[in-house]
C-alpha cells in the first residue's frame, strides 16, 4: 500500500507534466518563431529580430481586419451579454416548467459542430435575404457566445439573496435606486467578465466568420488568407502571438472577475439557508 | 423590579400597529385567516408559532413586502394600503441579515441615510451612534465578509435602528446563532428595545425566546391567532391544548364539567379528584368534557414523610437526567397517560429509582382548565 502511495504521486505528476507540455508546446513555438530572422520556422533560430512585429502596423489590410474584428467583437459581446443577463436572471431567479430544457437549449451551440452551425446560419441568412456582411458575422458570433456568457453570468447570479433587494427597499430606496446601488454593483464583475469572454471568443472565431462574412475579413480570416504565402508566415506568427497574448490576458481578467462575483453572492447565499 | 416599572412606563396604550381582519390567500390556501391585532406603542411584541402558521407572512405585510388579500393594516394611524416598503415607517432585520456584501459595515449602516441627504457630520454621528448601540464601535471599516454571525446580526440591527423607525420588525433574527450567543442576544435585544423605546415586532418559532423578551405574545396556528397575552399569562393560562403544548411541556388530564359559573369551574378528574379552578377568559364550553392541564415543574416530589394538602400518588416508570434537573415519568392509578414531572436535582431527584412509589404535591392554582 505504501509503495503504491509513493509510486502514484510520482507517476501522476509526470503524467501531468507531459499533459501540460503537450497542450502548450505548440503554443510556445508561435512566439519563438515570430522573433526568428529567417522566414522558415526551423531550429536552430538564425537570429533574433522584432522586425516582423514592426511590419505589422504597416500592412493596411491587417489594420482593416483588426478594426473589423474589434467592431464585431464589441457588438457580439454586448449583444450576447445583454441576452445572457436576461436568460441567466430568469434561470437563477424563477422556477418554472421547462427551465432546465431552456437552459439546455441555450447551452447547445457549445457542442454543435461549428461547421454545421455556420452552414445552417448561412442558409438562413440567405433565405432571409440578408446580404453577407460584418452584421451577419455578429449574429453568428452571438449564437456561439451566449452559452459562455450564460455560464459566467449564472455563476455570478446564483445564490443572489433576494432579501438584499428587499433590505434596500426597506431602507427607503426606490426600485431603480436598489438596482443601481445593490443589484448592479453585485453582478457587475460577472457582467464585465461575460463581456470579456465573449469578446475574446469573437476575436478568435474563424469558421462562422469565414462563412458569414462578405468581403470584409476579420483577423482570423486575414491570417488564413496570408497562410498561402510562405514569405508571410513570420508576420502571421507575430500577429498570432499578439492575439494569443490578448486572449490570455482578457480571459484571466474575466476569470478573476467571475470568481469575485461568485464569491460575493455566494457568501450571502450560504447563510440564507 | 425597577426595570419592570420602567418597561411598563415606556409603553402607552396608544396603538402603533392596527391589523384588522387581515387575510392572505394563495389560491385556496389561506396563509393568514382573518387576523386582527393591535400592537401598542413602545411594546416588544412577538408573533410565535410553528413554521407555516402565518407569522412571517404577517410581518412581511407590515413591512410592505406582501399585500393582504383582504383587510387592512395601519401603522401609527396611517393606513398602509398601497404604500410600498420604501415609504413605510418600518424597518426590518432579515433572517439572513441581508448585509450588503459589497459595502463595509459603515456603508451598510449609512445605506438608508444616504437618501435623507444629511450633512456629512450628522450622517457620521448617527452611524457612530447606531454602531455604539449595538456594541460595534471601531468595526466600521470591516468588510461584511469579515464578520461573524453575531456581528452581522448587529450590523443588520444598527442599519435598521439608524433610520429611527416607528416600528422595528425582526424576522427570526436569532435562529442562525448558536445557543450561547442566542441567549446573550436575547438579553441585549430586550435591553436595546427598552433603551430606544421603539416598538419591536419579533417573529419566532422559539417559545423561550418569545417568553424571555416580549411584553406580549400572539400565538399563531394555521393562519389564525390563537391567543394574545403577556408571556406569563400565555404560559400559565393557555386558552387551549395547542397553545399549552407549544409553550413547553404540559400534562393533560381528561375532566368532566360538574359546575360552571361566571368566574370558576368545578371539574371531576380521575387522578386529581374534584377540582375547582378559575374559568379562563376565552373558555368556550364544548359539551360536558374539558381538559385539565398542569405543567411538569408544578408537580413537586414529596420526600419521606412530608405531606401536602394536595397530592397524588403513583410509581416512577422512567427517569431522564438533564444536569440541573431530572425528568420523571410517573404512572398514577386511574390516569390513562403517565404524568411528566421535572424536579431540580438539589434533593437527589436524580437518585430516585425507577419502579419506586412516589407522591407528588401540587398547588390547585397551577391547574388550568382548557376547553376541548
Amino acid at each position: 500500500m505504501t509503495a503504491m502511495r509513493r509510486f502514484l504521486p510520482g507517476w501522476l505528476s509526470s503524467y501531468a507534466t507531459l499533459y501540460i507540455l503537450f497542450l502548450y508546446l505548440p503554443v510556445i513555438f508561435l512566439p519563438i518563431f515570430s522573433i526568428n530572422t529567417a522566414a522558415t520556422p526551423k531550429f536552430p533560430l538564425s537570429g533574433i529580430t522584432l522586425h516582423w512585429y514592426e511590419d505589422l502596423p504597416k500592412t493596411p489590410a491587417l489594420i482593416d481586419a483588426t478594426w473589423n474584428s474589434l467592431l464585431v467583437g464589441i457588438s457580439a459581446s454586448i449583444l450576447s451579454t445583454v441576452l445572457g443577463i436576461l436568460a441567466a436572471r430568469s434561470i437563477t431567479r424563477y422556477r418554472y416548467p421547462g427551465r432546465r430544457a431552456i437552459n439546455g437549449l441555450i447551452m447547445a451551440p457549445l457542442v454543435l459542430p461549428e461547421v454545421i452551425v455556420a452552414i445552417s446560419m448561412l442558409l438562413v441568412m440567405l433565405q432571409l435575404g440578408l446580404s453577407l456582411s460584418l452584421f451577419t458575422v455578429v449574429l453568428g458570433h452571438v449564437l456561439v457566445c451566449i452559452p459562455y456568457s450564460m455560464t459566467v453570468l449564472t455563476s455570478g447570479f446564483e445564490g443572489f439573496d433576494r432579501s438584499l433587494e428587499e433590505a434596500s427597499a426597506d431602507l427607503g430606496e426606490s426600485a431603480f435606486g436598489t438596482f443601481r446601488r445593490v443589484t448592479l454593483p453585485m453582478v457587475a464583475p460577472a457582467i464585465i467578465s461575460s463581456l470579456l469572454v465573449c469578446f475574446t471568443i469573437s476575436l478568435d472565431e474563424f469558421i462562422i466568420a469565414f462563412f458569414l462574412t462578405g468581403t470584409e475579413a476579420t483577423l482570423p480570416i486575414y491570417i488564413w488568407g496570408q497562410l498561402r504565402f510562405a514569405a508571410k508566415l513570420p508576420g502571421v506568427l507575430a500577429l498570432g502571438t499578439l492575439l494569443l497574448l490578448a486572449s490570455f490576458v482578457l480571459m484571466t481578467i474575466a476569470e478573476i472577475l467571475r470568481r469575485r462575483a461568485a464569491r460575493r453572492t455566494q457568501n450571502e447565499g450560504g447563510l440564507h439557508a | 423590579m425597577l426595570e419592570r416599572v420602567q418597561s411598563e412606563r415606556m409603553q402607552s396604550d396608544r396603538t402603533m400597529i392596527d391589523i384588522r381582519d387581515v387575510t392572505r390567500s394563495y389560491g385556496s390556501f389561506k396563509a393568514l385567516d382573518n387576523a386582527s391585532l393591535a400592537i401598542r406603542e413602545g411594546e416588544f411584541f412577538s408573533l410565535l408559532g410553528p413554521s407555516g402558521c402565518g407569522k412571517t407572512t404577517l410581518l412581511r405585510m407590515i413591512a410592505g413586502f406582501d399585500t393582504p388579500t383582504s383587510g387592512s393594516i395601519a401603522v401609527d394611524g396611517q393606513p398602509m394600503d398601497g404604500i410600498p416598503a420604501n415609504r413605510r415607517p418600518t424597518n426590518m432585520v432579515f433572517q439572513s441579515y441581508a448585509i450588503f456584501p459589497h459595502l463595509n459595515v459603515e456603508q451598510n449602516v449609512a445605506y438608508g441615510l444616504k437618501r435623507l441627504k444629511l450633512d456629512a457630520g450628522e450622517e457620521k454621528r448617527r452611524v457612530e451612534e447606531a454602531l455604539a448601540q449595538v456594541s460595534l464601535t471601531g468595526l466600521g471599516k470591516r468588510r461584511a465578509t469579515e464578520l461573524s454571525g453575531g456581528q452581522r446580526q448587529r450590523v443588520a440591527l444598527a442599519r435598521a435602528l439608524v433610520m429611527r423607525p416607528k416600528v422595528l420588525l425582526l424576522d427570526e433574527p436569532l435562529s442562525a446563532l448558536d445557543k450561547k450567543l442566542r441567549e446573550q442576544m436575547q438579553v441585549e435585544l430586550r435591553r436595546l428595545q427598552q433603551a430606544v423605546g421603539i416598538t419591536f415586532v419579533l417573529v419566532t418559532h422559539d417559545q423561550y425566546e418569545a417568553l424571555a423578551m416580549s411584553d406580549r405574545i400572539a400565538v399563531m396556528f394555521g393562519g389564525r391567532i390563537a391567543q394574545v397575552a403577556s408571556p406569563k399569562e400565555i404560559y400559565q393560562r393557555p386558552v387551549n391544548r395547542q397553545v399549552a403544548d407549544f409553550l413547553g411541556g404540559m400534562n393533560f388530564v381528561k375532566a368532566e364539567i360538574v359546575e360552571e359559573n361566571g368566574a370558576s369551574l368545578v371539574l371531576d378528574t380521575l387522578g386529581f379528584g374534584r377540582v375547582r379552578t378559575d374559568k379562563p377568559k376565552a373558555f368556550m364550553r364544548n359539551g360536558g368534557a374539558a381538559t385539565l392541564g398542569i405543567r411538569p415543574e408544578r408537580l413537586r416530589v414529596l420526600w419521606d414523610n412530608a405531606s401536602a394538602k394536595f397530592e397524588v400518588a403513583g410509581k416512577v416508570v422512567e427517569r431522564h437526567y438533564f444536569g440541573e434537573i431530572t425528568h420523571l415519568i410517573v404512572e398514577i392509578p386511574g390516569l390513562e397517560k403517565p404524568l411528566s414531572v421535572t424536579e431540580t436535582n438539589d434533593f437527589g431527584a436524580d437518585d430516585i429509582p425507577v419502579g419506586a412509589p412516589i407522591r407528588l404535591a401540587y398547588d390547585p392554582e397551577a391547574l388550568v382548565a382548557m376547553a376541548d
